[in-house]
């Protein structure tokens, strides 16, 4: 069953309509990812599927509820964890408070993440735990906001541009650990667009033209088709 | 003895803090009882300030009508006093809640504004309490209102005489930058920290920050009430020009000073701010001018205010070991 649905979303900036009537689906406890160009509608995606900003038509069902119109921090509280794009780390604060500041369990998990759990999963953070958010490297940056997501232990956790100007082997690093939260049954939605990288965790793939799904497949399909690559996603 | 303070600045603080707790002491020492009401005086007013940067240097709200809870404090005392109530605990329950009602009502709407609205909607806020008072033929209008007695908390500590008046000012100012300080580095303090950045980011994280902001506003307008109950009883005259936006714009000026979104900063800045304008105004009557330069310098030149130097000082003598 699909945990998260989108039905023919429009999203407008003002009168510039940049969702064309977007619809999309996250299994439960699968990799969905959300590929395609810049400006064509992905990250628009995203704040439409977490309240940021308000979609003019279509639907949004997150467990078979609409969660469209709810306030950010509603559809937060029912367990939609966002790693930005940006990191977005709060500069103003440590990275233990930016860990604990924002904590809860949002999925009333009997085992939930705990800062002891985020250090041990990114060990790195460990030795930066008194820094300000401001002093950490890319790489260092993304792990915390990663860990800062899996602090309100989400149902879906969405990471747009996962890994986007992060170095080869910190990218390697953080693959392996989506690997291992879609192996503990973690939804997730990626966006990203080093596709080989990150096909063999992914399940389903949609591509996106011009604020709308324009391809949807499996791994397999989407690797072996050079064609779908050049012609949308310019590789 | 780990339990002192490692920096310069804390030593500094530490030390200012001492000389705050003996000043009755010294300043009878010297003969000079004068200061000692220059003191009180800037002491109620660092009340005001620390209320003040909680909201404006943690919080990112930059307020220009904050003084009318000082108004609202002092009133608190005159009011009751004119119809001879002088018990101090009716008074201090009556500033806490009025300031606190006044605060949720108008901070409700405010905090739905950013930026220069904030700043306009606060003001605009603080004038209507002012006209308001300024219209109360009964309680003296623009004439003020005497208060014949202080406030008496029988079986308590009493506020008459200027000492112990004057260790009721820094007790409160002490409890204040206590609660600051444990307000800001709560959870509660952080998540209004990083609203200050990042509030889109805090609210896609499961806070409802607007609710936040406003529970930080009214915690702060009720220290505030604080300091006006003080000034109430130290002046024993309250008129409605302690309310105006020009006071409340003295406030942000301190907080400026002193460093924004520190904790000793806004004490520091009052006392820096009160020193100077009693020095300067012995000097001339155009002190104003002066006055006004120092500050376009300060702006200009001293990002982070006195703190902001002082933690110079730390970064130095860290370099030194």
């Amino acid at each position: 069953m699909a945990m998260l649905e989108l039905n023919g979303v429009e999203t407008y900036y003002g009168t510039i309509q940049a969702l064309f009537g977007m619809s999309l689906y996250c299994a439960e406890g699968r990799v969905t990812t959300l590929i395609g160009r810049n400006g064509m509608g992905k990250t628009t995606t995203v704040g439409s599927i977490i309240g940021t900003l308000a979609c003019r038509s279509g639907e949004i069902r997150f467990d078979g509820s609409p969660i469209n119109g709810k306030p950010a921090y509603q559809v937060a509280q029912l367990g939609i964890g966002l790693v930005p794009e940006g990191r977005q780390i709060f500069p103003n604060l440590s990275v233990r408070e930016n860990l604990i500041a924002t904590a809860a369990n949002f999925s009333r998990s009997d085992d939930p993440w705990t800062l002891e759990r985020v250090l041990e999963f990114f060990p790195r953070l460990c030795e930066r735990l008194n820094n300000q958010g401001s002093q950490l490297s890319g790489g260092e940056q993304q792990m915390l906001a990663i860990g800062r997501a899996l602090m309100l232990n989400p149902r879906l956790l969405i990471l747009d541009e996962a890994t986007e100007g992060l170095a080869p082997l910190i990218r390697q690093e953080i693959w392996r650990r989506l690997e291992e939260l879609k192996q503990s049954g973690l939804t997730i939605l990626l966006i990203d667009k080093n596709i080989d990288e990150f096909a063999h965790i992914a399940d389903n793939h949609f591509i996106v033209e011009k604020g709308q799904v324009v391809w949807q497949g499996g791994s397999s399909e989407l690797t072996s088709d050079a064609d779908l690559k050049a012609r949308y996603l310019g590789i | 003895m780990n339990w002192l303070p490692v920096t310069v600045s804390g030593r500094i603080y530490a030390l200012l803090l001492l000389i705050l707790a003996l000043a009755p002491f010294i300043f009878e020492w010297i003969n000079q009882p004068f200061y000692l009401d220059l003191l009180s005086r800037a002491l109620i007013l660092a009340i005001a300030v620390v209320s003040l940067n909680l909201i404006l240097g943690f919080g990112g709200m930059v307020s220009l009508g904050h003084a009318a809870y000082i108004g609202i404090g002092a009133y608190c005392v005159g009011i009751p006093s004119y119809y001879d109530y002088y018990n101090g605990w009716l008074h201090l329950a009556l500033a806490l809640s009025v300031s606190a009602t006044f605060a949720l009502l108008t901070g409700a709407i405010c905090l739905r504004t950013k930026g220069v609205y904030f700043i306009m909607i606060t003001m605009a806020f603080s004038q209507m309490v002012y006209f308001t008072f300024l219209s109360l033929e009964e309680y003296g209008a623009d004439d003020g209102l005497v208060i014949y007695s202080r406030s008496e908390f029988p079986e308590f500590i009493s506020m008459d005489g200027a000492t112990s008046l004057y260790y009721w000012i820094f007790a409160l100012l002490l409890a204040a930058l206590f609660f600051v300080h444990r307000l800001v580095h709560a959870r509660f303090g952080r998540v209004i920290v990083g609203s200050k950045f990042n509030e889109p980011r805090m609210q896609a994280l499961g806070f409802n920050t607007y609710r936040y902001r406003l529970a930080c506003y009214v915690l702060a307008a009720m220290i505030c009430s604080l300091a006006g109950m003080l000034l109430g009883n130290f002046t024993g005259f309250i008129s409605p020009d302690m309310i105006g936006w020009a006071r409340s714009g003295e406030l942000v000026f301190m907080v400026i000073i002193g460093g924004v979104g520190t904790l000793f900063g806004p004490l520091v800045g009052t006392l820096v701010f009160v020193v100077l304008e009693e020095v300067l105004s012995a000097i001339t009557v155009y002190w104003h001018l002066i006055f006004g330069i120092l500050l376009v310098a300060l702006v200009l030149f001293g990002k982070g205010g006195i703190h902001g130097w002082l933690s110079l000082l730390d970064r130095k003598s860290k370099a030194h070991d």
